[in-house]
């Protein structure tokens, strides 16, 4: 690292520099493998972290409007791709702590993913819909892809993820439509599309073997699924119909699907519009399962070894995280680290547990195992946390 | 209770009502930026939901602004609010959208 800008950057904030902490590797260099960053919603900047030593190491400011943002990490671990909800998309250098690229590649975009070479970076938007493609070196934009469904209309993207093999896989909010996105041969892409998958996708994502795509379904009660190791994959529905027989209530805020609760041959995902998560096997595609919760579940974070799945709620039941043994079945742990808990990542071996309070403008670090609070950061309005380690892993 | 509604209530409890409207000012403006931000963007410009601009609301009046709050919009994911927001909240949250909704 360069680690004098660090430390300037680190001074502008008035925090103490990264010294020499347990385990950090080296002076005047460092990895970068134990680096993340946290989303300051409001005021369209960034803290860069570190895991081992727990530190801020600087504050990056000029990133636009981040009340929707996403992140995705370059194979390297030193850059971070911002996806504001301006449509911008800034490149950040998170060992010299600056910002090297910034476009605005959208009127309104939602997130994005980086291709498994590491060359292409996709964003998913709202405005104009569709996907465009852009150069991961110098942000340039190779290809746009517009999300025109069967029923004629322009459509939100939601659910990018990557594939193996220069693929990205979406889902067409305002088309009830799934497509994948091809890129091995041209920046022409190959599209397969998948039609009637069900009403109005919300969200989606891959487990970590890029085999099952889900999408969570706003409009029915239900998630499409394709199987993406079929030779001729089809969309089929799951969970189908698991609010029957009550009535779904008001989502204050939508289930995400990132980080899902990932464990073995079963897969945890938040209901919408209930107090539940739900369990899939994935051998057979059939529920199995359904915990009670606090409250609607918005992330089920799977830690790293698929035991615990750690679940924060929409509001007004925000406050709070509860503690899903998958192993055991049920609820271990509740507890109400404050008030809008927005966000939560664990250690790349899930040792701890970082966890963005927004209203008390802090993060909280957890141990796991004991599940005590071992140290706070504070941050502005804080939202998402992604550690560099996503950077190596496929599912977002 | 939501936090919104205890401030709303423990304002109720030492002061007029007309007066609790607008000491809860503060939070309706961080429940619009924050919570409505979810869908809206925190500028309001949109995202999953509808711009809630002046401009994006001019063909609506405040009334119907205000219902759409309190009753959601059945079909889409725009939620009703009646229960965590007062009707007169609601009328606030429409009146100040049409005017430029503030910081």
């Amino acid at each position: 690292m360069n680690r004098r800008s660090v430390l300037a950057g680190a001074a502008l904030i008035g925090l103490a520099p990264p010294a020499a902490q347990a385990g950090q590797c080296a002076q005047t260099q460092r990895g970068s493998g134990d680096l993340g960053i946290v989303i300051e919603r409001a005021s369209g900047s960034i803290l860069i972290v570190e895991t081992t030593g727990r530190s801020v190491l600087a504050r990056v400011e000029g990133l636009g409007d981040l009340s929707h943002a996403a992140a995705v990490f370059s194979p390297c671990e030193r850059y971070a791709y911002v996806f504001g909800r301006d449509g911008g998309l800034t490149k950040v250098d998170l060992l010299d702590a600056r910002i090297v690229n910034r476009v605005i590649q959208a009127g309104n975009s939602i997130g994005g993913a980086l291709s498994d070479d590491g060359r292409l970076i996709v964003a998913s938007n709202y405005t104009p819909g569709g996907i465009r493609v852009l150069d991961a070196g110098n942000l340039t934009q190779l290809a746009n892809i517009p999300a025109i469904g069967a029923n004629g209309r322009e459509s939100k993207v939601v659910g990018l993820v990557d594939l193996p093999g220069r693929r990205f896989v979406y889902s067409l909010y305002d088309c009830d439509e799934i497509w994948i996105a091809d890129f091995s041969r041209s920046m022409t892409p190959e599209l397969t599309k998948f039609t009637n998958i069900g009403r109005s996708p919300y969200d989606g994502n891959v487990t970590g073997d890029a085999r099952h795509y889900l999408a969570g379904l706003f409009g029915e009660d239900g998630f499409a699924h394709i199987d993406l190791w079929e030779d001729h994959p089809a969309a089929t529905r799951v969970f189908e119909g698991y609010n029957s027989g009550r009535d779904r209530q008001a989502i204050y805020k939508m289930p995400h699907l990132e980080g899902w609760g990932q464990t073995g041959a079963t897969l945890v995902v938040p209901a919408a519009g209930q107090h539940e998560a739900l369990t899939l096997d994935l051998n057979t595609m059939k529920e199995v399962g359904r915990t009670q919760l606090h409250g609607q579940p918005v992330f089920c974070v799977a830690r790293p070894d698929g035991r615990e799945i750690w679940i924060n709620f929409a509001h007004p039941l925000n406050d709070t995280v509860q503690v899903l043994d998958t192993h055991l079945g049920r609820i271990v742990h509740t507890f109400a680290p404050g008030p809008a808990v927005l966000h939560l990542e664990f250690t790349p071996k899930g040792g701890e547990i970082w966890i963005s309070v927004r209203d008390a403008n802090r993060i909280d670090i957890y141990d796991v195992r004991s599940r005590t609070k071992i140290a706070d950061i504070p941050a502005r309005s804080p939202s998402g946390i992604m550690f560099s380690a996503r950077a190596h892993r496929l599912r977002s | 209770m939501s936090r919104l509604s205890k401030a709303v209530a423990t304002a109720l409890t030492i002061m007029p009502s007309t007066v609790a409207v607008a000491e809860s000012r503060p939070a309706l403006i961080s429940l619009v930026r924050q919570d409505c931000g979810s869908c809206h963007g925190m500028t309001l410009k949109g995202g999953l939901g509808a711009s809630l601009l002046p401009d994006a609301l001019a063909g609506k009046d405040a009334n119907s602004v205000s219902s759409i709050i309190l009753d959601g919009i059945p079909g889409t994911p725009m939620p009703p609010w009646r229960g965590l927001l007062t009707e007169a909240d609601a009328r606030w949250i429409a009146e100040q959208l049409k005017a430029g909704f503030p910081q």
